[in-house]
């Protein structure tokens, strides 16, 4: 293929930017640094909370504590597989460490440590994980597309795929209240603001419905709700009728809700996802409904099975299907 | 029965340590006995000298913390809790049988007194630092003990670790290195060359001591060292030992990493412990 001068382009391109771009989109309202905001309340609370990061204290919005708590924070080094036997062991000795890296780095470098020495040991670490999916334009290296699937698949884990920044600060004490590993998708720094218009209130293993709609059932999480949201409000002004129902904890799944809002006649039903379509919230939602006997019209928005392509967010969300318009020209296609 | 008394010797420790091992290798008739029988006296030192804790109560706040990262010395780490009065010794006949306490790997649900889940190499170290770090938030003066191999030195998270517990100055953290020059595919220089041992670790900042693991005089004046060493450091003892140590025939073998032993042969080591129980 003849690649073009970007000197002779007529159409601007985007660039990367940055490893870390924000995710809101312009004029979008948000919250700054929430997780760490909500974890020093939790930490003002609960003395036996620390933080522990391995060298993106200010990339995962710990820093915000370790300002607050200096002796309540432990940076270990760009070392995770330390991160997360460290944590163990403070887990151990009674503390309850809120443990930050990237997804990328948790779920492919520290798998082993995390599966053996926090999740089989049943260690009450918090692990909260910037850059999840498709949240970075840096390429592979930094696309974490496989993080649900991989912590779904781990005995004793709890996972969690907060959609925006009220989520998370209620999150976080859920977290706290729940006895054992907890895996946490992170969004940070300026993190948008979209479920307080839905008077949206977070409990740990409950799927919420946010609007409803005849035509379609979006069933989401994390950063795709928001997506699917917006998706429904464009649908809405073309006279398609789309509920959605936000799936914020993927594991355990929320199967009572799941079910009785597929068993609705008369829609088809679409699980988006900020990740890979193997293993996470849509095979899940798949194989739920297989063994309940329920058989929608299904469908799935997520990432291809693929190393995702560098760029900037919005030419890669466009290009995999999980931009707003994407998801809204899918899902006419499916009507 | 478990010898209860405080007058029984380091020697006669150790001996009946190295005879519980073989014991459960009995049960099943091969094993990691050639570490178990290497490591035995280095655990005497450990559980009957160096360490604090409450046979009946195993998760007692004041104990000192026992870190077996290498999970396949699980027999020898039993052998121990079981002449400790940990676990119970009419338990042995279980091990590795279906749910038993005592599986093949250590593992923290499944045995009294075992404090993590090894097997998977390289965990151990970096567990300990978390452990040291909590007791010295908690104001414990408690040490932290952890067990592992020189084949284990192979795995780059113990050197994560090694960094780390000087950077915080964990001078509550006692690390033993089993040197018996043996992993699973052959004598562990030649699998990955760690010498010299000594200088590495201490180019970390660690107060390291080695000693022959197999003397235990040698072993109590390190662990004692370890103890009341006066600097902000971590500690490690490197203890060289022989495979299969206190029975010849054994100690002879070369295939030693995970030993088969024929059904008359065990009766024959538990003899040569017997005639060799006093120096």
């Amino acid at each position: 293929m003849k690649v073009t001068s970007s000197t002779t382009t007529s159409k601007q391109r985007l660039t990367t930017s940055a490893m870390i771009a924000s995710i809101a989109a312009e004029g979008q309202p948000t919250r700054a640094a929430p997780f760490g905001h909500a974890l020093i309340e939790l930490a003002r609370r609960r003395p036996e909370v620390v933080g522990m990061t391995a060298d993106l204290g200010k990339y995962t919005d710990l820093h915000v504590f370790a300002k607050e708590f200096p002796d309540r924070y432990y940076q270990m080094g760009m070392a995770e597989q330390l991160l997360f036997g460290g944590a163990s062991g403070l887990a151990a000795e009674g503390f309850m460490p809120f443990v930050t890296t990237y997804a990328v780095f948790a779920s492919r470098r520290a798998y082993d440590f995390i599966h053996q020495t926090i999740a089989e040991e049943d260690r009450n670490v918090k692990i909260a994980c910037a850059l999840p999916g498709l949240t970075s334009g840096y390429g592979p290296s930094h696309q974490a597309a496989e993080d649900l699937a991989l912590f779904r698949a781990m005995p004793n884990m709890t996972v969690i795929d907060p959609c925006d920044a009220l989520e998370i600060e209620q999150a976080v004490p859920a977290m706290a209240a729940h006895p054992g590993p907890v895996y946490m998708r992170l969004l940070r720094g300026q993190v948008p603001l979209v479920l307080d218009e839905y008077g949206y209130k977070f409990e740990l293993g409950r799927a919420k419905h946010l609007r409803t709609g005849d035509d379609v059932l979006i069933i989401s999480s994390g950063l795709l709700t928001m997506r699917a949201l917006e998706a429904a409000k464009k649908l809405e002004a073309d006279r398609v009728g789309a509920s959605v129902l936000h799936v914020p904890t993927i594991k355990p799944l929320d199967v009572e809700t799941i079910v009785a809002a597929c068993r609705k006649p008369g829609r088809v039903v679409v699980v988006a996802e900020n990740h890979t379509i193997i293993g996470g919230l849509g095979e899940a939602v798949a194989a739920v409904l297989m063994r309940e006997r329920v058989h929608p019209a299904f469908h799935m928005i997520g990432l291809p099975d693929e190393f995702l392509a560098a760029g900037a967010l919005p030419t890669l969300h466009d290009r995999y299907g999980i931009s707003t318009d994407a998801i809204v020209s899918s899902v006419k296609s499916w009507l | 029965m478990t010898v209860q008394g405080h007058n029984v010797s380091l020697h006669e420790r150790a001996r009946r340590i190295r005879c519980h091992a073989l014991r459960m290798g009995e049960v099943q008739g091969q094993g990691y006995i050639a570490q178990a029988l290497d490591i035995a006296d280095v655990l005497a030192v450990a559980y009957f000298h160096a360490m604090r804790y409450r046979p009946e109560d195993p998760e007692w706040e004041g104990r000192d913390r026992f870190l077996l990262s290498n999970g396949h010395y699980a027999i020898a780490l039993y052998a121990a809790l079981i002449e400790a009065g940990i676990v119970p010794e009419a338990e042995l006949e279980t091990y590795g049988f279906d749910d038993s306490r005592l599986p093949m790997s250590g593992m923290a649900s499944y045995t009294p007194g075992m404090e993590m889940s090894g097997g998977s190499l390289g965990l151990g170290l970096t567990i300990a630092v978390g452990r040291c770090l909590g007791l010295k938030r908690k104001g414990s003066d408690r040490f932290v003990y952890t067990l592992f191999s020189d084949g284990e030195l192979d795995e780059g998270s113990k050197w994560e670790a090694m960094m780390s517990a000087a950077h915080y100055k964990l001078d509550n953290l006692i690390a033993v290195v089993d040197v018996n020059n043996q992993q699973a595919d052959g004598p562990s220089g030649q699998m990955m060359g760690f010498e010299p041992l000594v200088d590495k670790v201490r180019s970390f900042g660690w107060f390291v001591q080695r000693v022959d693991g197999n003397d235990l005089n040698a072993v109590v004046t390190a662990f004692d060292a370890a103890k009341t060493h006066e600097g902000a450091v971590p500690r490690m003892i490197i203890a060289d030992t022989v495979m299969g140590k206190g029975v010849p025939f054994l100690e002879a073998r070369e295939r030693n990493h995970f030993m088969r032993v024929d059904a008359n042969e065990w009766k024959l080591a538990l003899a040569a412990l017997q005639d060799g129980s006093q120096p």
